[in-house]
């Protein structure tokens, strides 16, 4: 027998009525679970304390994480994407984009900037995901070809942050030719000595791995990142089993020797200054 | 012979003058003229479906199981006067990418390609033209070897794409593509890039950074097949029409893009009907633009590969 009944079946209160939390006063860990104040969490660098599970973010939050007081200068900030092929499928290109760009804020898929990191000069081209899935178009490779000529022209290094689901479908070839034009111009910070740091962030796929993302003198990863060539289904249903554990995690692409680092998000600033230091001097 | 469903006129025209040379031959009587009139309505119903291909169409042409493959070309163009070399000096040797010095007209070439089967031993063998990361390493040894002794290079393009296996993404496919891309942009010996069949994606781009990149008349070159766009965009294979269209992924349509820098003309009905004559139109455009390019030193070369490809894709200055 409890000590309290029900009298009214049912909830009683109105939609109208309804005390609401406050959006965005709290933020939930999409990994264990945790609560936590939005403030402490941005703190944080947007990284679970209880789990270390990094959170997806976008050009405006690493800016503000690496760069010394938020200051940077956005190179081309006003590129945007044509319609070479006329493309339509579900909706009409130029509509999806402009839908994405309502959505985001953004123009396209990549922001670049130059400013200082503690104190060393650093270009940074930083994808956005929330931009048709951070897919590479030909603004996402205009932009990182008119970086690397900044980067040429004043002797400063490139950190390019890759996030993406790989090519831009829309607009096909074009979108495939991005490779070819980011690695061949990549070849140029070869040829005259500065350094290029490649960072690959949750996730990195498709026609990104196989072209810059792969190619930076150092190539370094957050915890748990997602990065491989072909997407993880793909693989799945080529070899018709399940996939192992920790298939195509960061950890896993560094075991196989192809990263040079993992490294957590509240370290990421010092350590790129201390690697521009060692360049330097 | 095999034929694809929009070639069944032709096949029905073949069938009735084979049938009618037996004929002939069995009862000893001169049909020439009736014979000399089917060869002719055989030729005009080639042009006839030839000249009027939809880009799906044109894609299933290049997978037809009739067409020539790399080492054909190769063996034809230096009259097997071809030595393969294998291996990727790391891993081992992968059977989808083929390479080798060869003789064009008493001059060093080579040559790189991906290969695929005639029958279905020989596909797995070759895992179906779709090559791991030591493909694409071996591919890169072979051309750096070349670079090395000052010979030019001359690559072959037939892929459905790069192997999406365990294996290959544990040695890392995105790297060994990645730099092949870096490194062919600064090769400074001629390369010159041939599509001869399906050019898929990052798979065809891993040897497609050239000199000069030419696509064959029947031939597609796009960031994705059209069976995958179509998956992708409306969840199923049904509009793969639609998305070969939607892809502009034709010679033609690329060619009016800017995005490659030769069509190469196929024999009516295909370059599986006449391989001496693909063979010889493609060894003479070899040998044409290897004469151009000669003339330019390593540094322009180089200058210009990378230019022309820093210039591809379309943006709004906004």
């Amino acid at each position: 027998m409890g000590w309290f009944k029900r009298i009214k079946e049912g909830i009683t209160t109105s939609t109208k009525e309804k005390k609401e939390t406050p959006e965005g006063l709290w933020h939930k860990c999409p990994s264990c679970k945790k609560v936590l104040p939005t403030n402490e969490h941005i703190a944080n660098h947007y990284v679970c304390p209880n789990c270390n599970y990094h959170d997806r973010i976008g050009s405006a939050e690493y800016f503000a994480i690496l760069f010394d007081d938020n200051q940077f200068t956005e190179l081309h900030p006003a590129l945007q994407s044509a319609d070479p092929l006329n493309f339509s499928d579900t909706k009409k290109y130029p509509d999806r984009l402009v839908d994405s760009q309502k959505k985001t804020g953004l123009k396209d898929a990549l922001r670049s900037a130059v400013g200082k990191v503690n104190g060393y000069d650093l270009v940074v081209c930083c994808m956005d995901f929330s931009f048709i899935g951070g897919s590479m178009g030909s603004v996402v490779g205009e932009k990182i070809s008119r970086a690397i000529d900044y980067c040429l022209e004043h002797r400063v290094p490139l950190m390019i942050i890759s996030k993406s689901g790989g090519a831009r479908m829309m607009e096909a070839a074009h979108s495939l030719m991005q490779m070819a034009k980011t690695s061949a111009k990549l070849s140029l910070m070869d040829k005259h000595g500065i350094p290029y740091i490649s960072l690959l962030t949750d996730p990195t796929t498709g026609g990104v791995t196989a072209s810059y993302a792969m190619l930076g003198d150092l190539n370094i990863s957050e915890p748990g990142s997602l990065i491989g060539f072909a997407g993880p289904r793909v693989v799945k249903e080529t070899i018709g089993k399940d996939l192992p554990k920790g298939f195509q995690t960061a950890e896993f692409v560094l075991e196989h020797g192809f990263l040079d680092a993992i490294i957590d998000r509240k370290e990421l600033k010092p350590t790129i200054s201390n690697l521009l230091m060692m360049f330097k001097k | 012979m095999n034929y694809l469903d929009f070639e069944k006129p032709i096949q029905e025209l073949i069938e009735l003058r084979d049938k009618m040379k037996q004929t002939a031959e069995k009862n000893g009587v001169d049909v020439s003229s009736s014979l000399q009139e089917i060869e002719d309505k055989i030729t005009s119903k080639r042009i006839e479906i030839y000249s009027n291909l939809t880009p799906w169409q044109r894609v299933q042409v290049s997978r037809h199981p009739d067409r020539p493959y790399t080492l054909d070309y190769i063996k034809a163009i230096t009259d097997s006067e071809f030595i393969e070399l294998h291996g990727d000096r790391t891993v081992k040797d992968d059977k989808a990418m083929v390479g080798g010095f060869g003789m064009l007209n008493g001059r060093t070439v080579m040559f790189v390609g991906q290969q695929k089967g005639r029958n279905t031993k020989l596909r797995q063998y070759h895992n179906f033209g779709m090559p791991n990361p030591e493909g694409y390493r071996k591919a890169l040894r072979l051309m750096k070897m070349a670079e090395k002794f000052n010979k030019p290079i001359v690559t072959f393009i037939d892929t459905p794409g790069a192997f999406p296996g365990l294996e290959a993404e544990e040695r890392g496919q995105g790297e060994a593509i990645a730099r092949n891309l870096l490194e062919m942009a600064q090769l400074k010996v001629p390369v010159i890039c041939i599509i001869i069949g399906e050019g898929a994606s990052g798979g065809a781009l891993g040897i497609g950074i050239g000199d000069r990149v030419i696509m064959l008349e029947n031939t597609w070159y796009s960031v994705i097949s059209p069976e995958s766009c179509s998956s992708i965009l409306w969840r199923s294979w049904d509009n793969k029409e639609r998305a070969a269209e939607a892809l502009k992924l034709t010679a033609d349509d690329m060619m009016g893009q800017g995005l490659v820098d030769g069509v190469i003309k196929e024999p009516i009905g295909g370059a599986h009907t006449n391989w001496e004559e693909i063979f010889a139109t493609v060894k003479n455009r070899i040998e044409e633009e290897l004469q151009t390019l000669d003339k330019l030193s390593p540094e322009q070369r180089i200058d210009q590969r990378i230019e022309k490809f820093c210039k591809m894709g379309v943006v709004v200055e906004g």
